[in-house]
């Protein structure tokens, strides 16, 4: 973005957009520069919606002018993740497979941004069916991280956290199943929030692994990541797995906390996600954000959950179990790919070979394997089992601390193709954001400096269930101690 | 069917096969899985109609056509009506689980079908056959059912067809599966059972229960032992079952087959099997070259169903007087045995109601059943006055009616709704005194010498027939209004007094 009259972020944008002090398109055709500027180099998006946006921007500036009030979001641009249902307007996954189809219906969280007065900007790119940590496994090419284009942006919210890092739009609508939101957003420097599970809706959310998918803000700020969260958080009647509101009205007041500082707060560091397999300068962060903590009056400690150590191995049976059902409907009958044959069984084989990538019929295969029929209890069953556990050893961590503290990913933002002939490698990069989502607990990252290749950081903040408040708390303060992202770590 | 094998069936509840070859006797063992379509107003995860007979794929939405991103919200009139038939089959409701049966078929949207597995709702129940067989309920299930595949051009079946439609609009509609122990011995058992569980279907408003439009479907799972066996053989499920017709004869059928092959030292393949109702016989389903393997797994996008206790409780107290119930009660009031035909059918055509009433208002139980049974099968039976049911039976204990003029008398009552006096007057139905029946039988015998010297010096058959001869007489020349019994006591007085 260049234009220096426009705010930097969604409180600001908003804020004068209600006011009548700013045109909504105004502060869309400054973030369409920026996407006809950029995307060409970081390709963000899987589809710019540049006149469905002008015309939304518009409908606000008329609303505005005839006195009315577009909503909390008023004129925000906002990027969607392709794998979020919009109606008419294709939704890919970043697959092959979905080629062509158009849902009839917006997701529920679509849905409320737009209520909101948000402007969708476009459709972002994903790793094909939100599996993957680079973006690397779209169908449609990888996306670039803006802070270096040699690098992976992570994933599988690559394009969604991309998207703001560039500065395409100040928010973007992610989802998260073992890290998809909060490790882009460490690795592209901005924040990302996963929320407890049941407080976001999933209608409209293309299933990865329903027991664990989350949709989450990314953004530029705390506060406008709480002010996303606020906007799409909440019951819906069309989602079995949805809180009930009245047992959420905590985790959705954010804004009204982010003053109230940490003094008093528990913080605990997690041992287990400190030693072994985290590069020494994102340890050296996670350390330097728990000593900001402390220096604001929060009881820093360390605490082990052994049973971290199971929740990767855990997860990629759990999460390929769930998908190798979520994804079967993908068969050539009704909609998207046909690859045609001479009968239905040949033209469901033809079609899910030609229509999903190598690292989808990876995990179909590994998920249809773990549920079949004499390795059940083996794997799923056992798998199932060591999620219990985990919720149980969460659950005694969290009698002694109110959030714990971690790195968000291993690493900083590695180069392409770095780690894609080795699947395993590429899974441990989500080895400190799953256990949360095994735990169906919230969990953020925020930008705190950057590593030893000036690379960004990002330090995790977890909560036990419903715990939102407490949690953007304490990134309230981690967010105003952060070092600058441009000085490297010495 | 083979030559050597004969089939006699021993007493009425069971049905056996003697073999020439072993002299072995076989018994039948039967378990059956009834799918029925809960009679709701939409369908179980959607807000769409369940509507049979509708245009093709109308009745349709994203949750229902399993759209990418779509979730499934439980419909509270299922668990209601499901619930409702559970404990009328005297099941215990559990908190229960909806689980993914995963295989792939097009008339299947998201090719995984919403199911109960390993934590039914219902379990552990039973239903009471008229004959007084208890028959186990292993469990009664929720799910969803599938669309419908119609097979076009070509060959018009599903190998060698063009192309194939799929109409999308039976797909989600709510099912229960009810799954009975093996405890049915005989084809007619299993016809009493489906014909029992579907009154229980239609009283309790769980569904319309049609098995002709396919809104109650019946797979047999049928197996044969010796008997005396303990253990139970292996068994075949069989398919298509469109009517309880060819569910009797499919059951009859398999199990011959299954003795067949097992008196010829072969064993039998457990697998599906289906009916050809026009050649009278199974046939083995396309075999599949390895055994389908479902990967059930609990459903992530629903949670655990756990109705309290204040529902239970509301459903029980609102469940209607069952046929089981119904049949104890009116055996009860008329003294009538509760697994005798009477009783029986008197329930199953609704009469219960018109029987009670007319016993309570003095009519001789057995002889109201007998007019229902014999006399009542068709419209407005139901609503005649029971008061004067009641007067009817009395006129006939009291002679004043014979059998078949009561039966006369009857239907013009269930017409006109007039009292029996009234129209048996009409009728000229005025009860003969004796001394004019014996009159008449008198001057018959005169002027049938022959006949009467056959009657009172043949043998019995003789005199059995020659009896007819002389009842049949006097009925002509007394146009029907005497009484039976009457004439035979006075033949018998005649003949006495001859010898």
């Amino acid at each position: 973005m260049t234009d220096a009259s426009i705010p930097t972020t969604a409180i600001g944008i908003s804020r004068a957009v209600r006011a009548g002090e700013l045109s909504a398109r105004a502060v869309l055709e400054v973030h369409l520069g920026a996407i006809d500027a950029g995307e060409g180099e970081i390709n963000a998006f899987n589809l710019v919606l540049a006149d469905e946006a002008r015309a939304a921007a518009d409908a606000i500036d008329r609303l505005v002018a005839d006195g009315g009030d577009p909503g909390p979001l008023a004129g925000v641009p906002l990027a969607v993740k392709d794998n979020l249902c919009t109606r008419g307007i294709p939704t890919t996954c970043s697959s092959r497979i979905l080629e062509g189809w158009r849902p009839p219906y917006d997701a529920t969280v679509v849905s409320r941004v737009t209520t909101a007065g948000a402007i969708s900007v476009g459709k972002t790119n994903l790793d094909e069916f939100a599996m993957g940590s680079s973006t690397e496994n779209s169908a449609f090419g990888p996306t670039r991280n803006p802070r270096d284009p040699s690098r992976v942006p992570g994933g599988s919210s690559g394009g969604s956290a991309a998207a703001v890092a560039a500065g395409f739009a100040p928010i973007s609508l992610g989802s998260d199943t073992g890290g998809s939101i909060r490790q882009p957003a460490a690795l592209c420097g901005v924040v990302g929030v996963k929320p407890t599970y049941g407080l976001v809706s999933r209608y409209g959310l293309i299933a990865f692994a329903s027991s664990l998918d989350q949709v989450g803000p990314f953004s530029t700020t705390v506060a406008d990541s709480a002010l996303l969260l606020e906007a799409i958080a909440g019951h819906d009647p069309l989602d079995s797995t949805s809180i009930a509101d009245d047992r959420t009205t905590a985790a959705r007041s954010l804004l009204s906390v982010l003053d109230d500082g940490v003094a008093g707060l528990r913080v605990g560091l997690v041992t287990e996600l400190m030693g072994e397999g985290i590069a020494p300068d994102v340890a050296a962060r996670v350390r330097q954000a728990a000593e900001a903590l402390a220096a604001a009056g929060a009881e820093v400690g360390e605490v082990s959950i052994p049973a971290l150590s199971y929740g990767l191995s855990a997860y990629y049976l759990i999460a390929p179990a769930e998908a190798s059902s979520n994804l079967a409907r993908y068969d050539g009958v009704r909609y998207g790919m046909r690859v045609d044959a001479d009968t239905t069984a040949e033209m469901n084989t033809a079609t899910r070979t030609a229509g999903f990538g190598p690292e989808v019929k990876r995990r179909i295969m590994l998920g249809t394997y773990a549920l079949s029929a004499g390795y059940y209890d083996a794997y799923y069953g056992k798998a199932l089992k060591v999620r219990t556990l985990i919720c149980r050893d969460f659950a005694t961590a969290y009698e002694n601390f109110d959030v714990l503290l971690t790195p968000t990913s291993p690493t900083t933002a590695f180069r392409f193709g770095e780690k894609t002939d080795d699947p395993l490698s590429m899974y441990l990069n989500d080895i400190c954001t799953i256990p949360t989502n095994l735990a169906g607990h919230p969990a953020m990252s925020l930008p705190f400096g950057a590593g030893a290749d000036g690379m960004p950081v990002g330090v995790q903040l977890l909560a036990p269930a419903l715990g939102e408040a407490t949690m953007f708390r304490a990134a309230a303060v981690l967010e105003a101690a952060a070092p600058d992202l441009s000085e490297a770590l010495r | 069917m083979s030559p050597n094998l004969t089939h006699e069936p021993i007493e009425g509840e069971h049905f056996h096969i003697t073999s020439d070859v072993s002299g072995d006797v076989w018994e039948i063992v039967v378990g059956l899985e009834v799918h029925c379509e809960l009679a709701t107003v939409t369908k179980l995860f959607c807000g769409c109609p369940n509507m049979f007979g509708d245009e093709p794929n109308t009745n349709v939405c994203p949750v229902c056509l399993g759209l990418p991103g779509s979730l499934p919200v439980l419909n509270h009139q299922v668990v209601e009506l499901a619930m409702r038939l559970g404990r009328a089959l005297h099941c215990s409701v559990e908190p229960s689980v909806f689980a993914r049966k995963n295989y792939f078929y097009p008339d299947m949207p998201k090719d995984y079908q919403v199911s109960q597995f390993d934590r039914p709702i219902n379990v552990d129940g039973w239903l009471d056959l008229p004959d007084g067989t208890r028959v186990g309920i292993e469990r009664a299930h929720i799910e969803e059912d599938t669309g419908k595949n119609t097979h076009a051009g070509g060959s018009g079946r599903i190998h060698g067809a063009d192309y194939s439609l799929v109409d999308y609009n039976r797909a989600g509609v709510p099912l229960v599966e009810i799954v009975g122990r093996p405890h049915i011995r005989h084809p007619e058992q299993a016809k009493a059972y489906i014909d029992e569980l579907r009154a229980i279907l239609l009283a309790t408003g769980a569904s319309d229960a049609k098995m002709e439009e396919g809104s109650l479907r019946v797979d047999a799972n049928v197996s044969v032992r010796r008997v005396g066996d303990p253990a139970l053989g292996r068994r075949c499920e069989i398919k298509n079952l469109n009517s309880l017709r060819s569910l009797g004869r499919a059951i009859e059928y398999e199990a011959r087959r299954q003795v067949d092959l097992l008196e010829s030292g072969e064993t039998i393949k457990q697998e599906t099997r289906h009916w050809d109702e026009g050649a009278g016989r199974t046939r083995a389903g396309r075999s599949k070259e390895e055994a389908e393997d479902y990967r059930y797994f609990q459903e992530p996008d629903l949670v655990p169903l756990v109705p309290g206790a204040d529902w239970i409780a509301a459903v029980d107290a609102a469940l209607p007087v069952l046929p089981a119930q119904r049949r104890a009660d009116l055996a009860a009031a008329s003294g009538v045995g509760i697994t005798e035909t009477a009783v029986v059918i008197t329930v199953q055509r609704d009469l219960d109601p018109l029987a009670l009433a007319a016993i309570a208002a003095g009519g001789d139980g057995r002889r109201v059943l007998t007019h229902v049974e014999h006399n009542l099968a068709g419209d407005g039976a139901a609503d005649l006055d029971p008061v004067l049911l009641a007067r009817l039976v009395q006129l006939e204990l009291a002679g004043q009616l014979t059998a078949t003029q009561a039966k006369t008398v009857l239907a013009d009552m269930v017409v006109t709704g007039r009292s029996p006096e009234v129209i048996a007057a009409e009728l000229g139905f005025e009860a003969m005194d004796s001394s004019e029946l014996e009159g008449i039988v008198d001057g018959i015998i005169a002027a049938s010498p022959d006949e009467w010297e056959g009657y009172c010096s043949g043998d019995d058959k003789r005199r059995g027939k020659l009896q007819g001869f002389f009842v049949g007489a006097v009925m002509k020349a007394t146009k029907g209004q005497a009484d039976g019994k009457a004439v035979n006591a006075i033949l018998d007085a005649r003949r006495t007094a001859a010898s």
